[in-house]
């Protein structure tokens, strides 16, 4: 494991960093995580702020914790901040990523929404609606099935795997509260049952 | 279609809860809290009329999820409805997830730490795969025939879930000329039947 790096952020430190993220915003069509490699090079390789370590934690953090996965990057410039001195900088920095990584993307996303409700009715909208729906539930499936068997094999991490599948049961034709699934999945992890480290 | 009452959300407040309490359950992710809430706890909009936003929401830059928020929440309250839907999904998560970082900090080498994480990784999975297969139940009214659309859904596992190729060929390859193929389906429909090109998705 690499030292954190200590870092002086001057203004324009601070400009540079809400850029990058406003500029990302805009293009991140097929969700954030797909520019992971992208805020890498910028935040690590580029500027120096952060370690690769850090990155990684970010995104394992975000996953695990309750809310939306994006919220890796605030917590991409909440390491920023701690490695430039304080708790302080960490918020503001944390505050300032996540921020830039929404308003560009909001702002388009809002503006399709009212234009496509307003031309719900005209053939290519409704073409694209239809054309795309097995596209995105596919592609739904397929993040699921990628989180659930990356870096696992089916005879060591067998347990794993069946834990997914029950889940995929229980949800289709159970009635058990979702956030209940996951508190079941947590602790059969804790007590080791699944293998693991 | 549905026998029941379409029903709304009551006033920005109620969007803003809502958004709230389903971003603060949904560990490694909150889409499969967000269509479990809408279509079946809400039943504020049908399964199907779910996926025609999805289908939007997924095509946008931003990430899904939220964006999916930002369309329920304009549709019904405009600018306000959005800012509430965004705001809710984000606000205490943020906290939280900061929190978590300092604790992280502490006990992120622990052994239980990592494998109850394991643990929720699987179980998300789960919720993730079994939301795509609820949706897929509402494609047998989709206007490019079920034989069509399961061929899409075949390659486009097989492309990302299998291959794990660039998902912007999925989304715009293959998902443009499935709306090219659409757009004809739709034609030939309206041509056939002159009277369903007044009807949209509104009529239900």
């Amino acid at each position: 494991m690499s030292q954190d790096p200590t870092v002086v952020l001057a203004l324009i430190d601070w400009w540079r960093l809400a850029e990058n993220f406003l500029i990302l915003s805009a293009i991140s069509m097929g969700g954030p995580l797909i520019l992971l490699p992208e805020m890498r090079r910028f935040l690590v390789v580029e500027q120096g702020w952060i370690t690769n370590e850090q990155v990684t934690a970010s995104v394992a953090l975000a996953q695990s914790a309750p809310g939306p996965n994006v919220l890796f990057v605030a917590l991409l410039g909440w390491n920023v901040g701690m490695n430039a001195g304080s708790y302080w900088t960490a918020f503001f920095a944390a505050m300032l990523s996540m921020i830039c990584m929404m308003l560009p993307c909001s702002l388009i996303v809002y503006g399709a929404a009212r234009w496509v409700q307003q031309n719900a009715h005209k053939l290519f909208v409704r073409a694209f609606k239809q054309g795309m729906s097995p596209v995105v539930i596919s592609m739904l499936i397929a993040s699921g099935w990628t989180l659930a068997t990356a870096g696992t094999e089916l005879q060591a991490d067998w347990p794993i795997w069946l834990l997914s599948a029950v889940t995929v049961g229980l949800v289709l034709w159970g009635k058990i509260p979702l956030v209940l699934l996951i508190a079941i999945g947590g602790a059969l992890g804790a007590l080791g049952l699944l293998g693991g480290v | 279609m549905s026998p029941e009452p379409r029903k709304a959300p009551g006033s920005v407040r109620e969007l803003f809860v809502f958004f709230s309490l389903l971003a603060l359950q949904g560990f490694g992710g909150i889409i499969a809290f967000i269509e479990k809430g809408l279509v079946q706890n809400k039943k504020w909009m049908t399964r199907e009329e779910f996926l025609e936003d999805w289908a939007v929401a997924r095509t946008m830059p931003g990430p899904p999820a939220i964006n999916m928020g930002i369309i329920i929440g304009s549709r019904h309250f405009g600018a306000r409805g959005a800012f509430a839907a965004v705001l809710g999904v984000f606000l205490f998560p943020s906290f939280l997830v900061l929190g978590l970082a300092v604790l992280y900090s502490s006990y992120g080498h622990l052994p239980e730490v990592s494998n109850a994480l394991r643990g929720m990784g699987a179980v998300a999975a789960g919720l993730l795969i079994a939301t795509g297969i609820k949706l897929l139940t509402a494609l047998p009214s989709n206007v490019m025939g079920l034989r069509v659309c399961a061929v899409l859904v075949v390659v486009t596992f097989v492309m990302i879930g299998l291959l794990h190729m660039r998902v912007a060929y999925a989304l715009f390859g293959l998902g443009g000329l499935a709306c090219v193929y659409a757009y004809r389906c739709l034609g030939r429909h309206r041509a056939a039947d002159p009277a369903s090109s007044r009807k949209d998705r509104g009529q239900s």
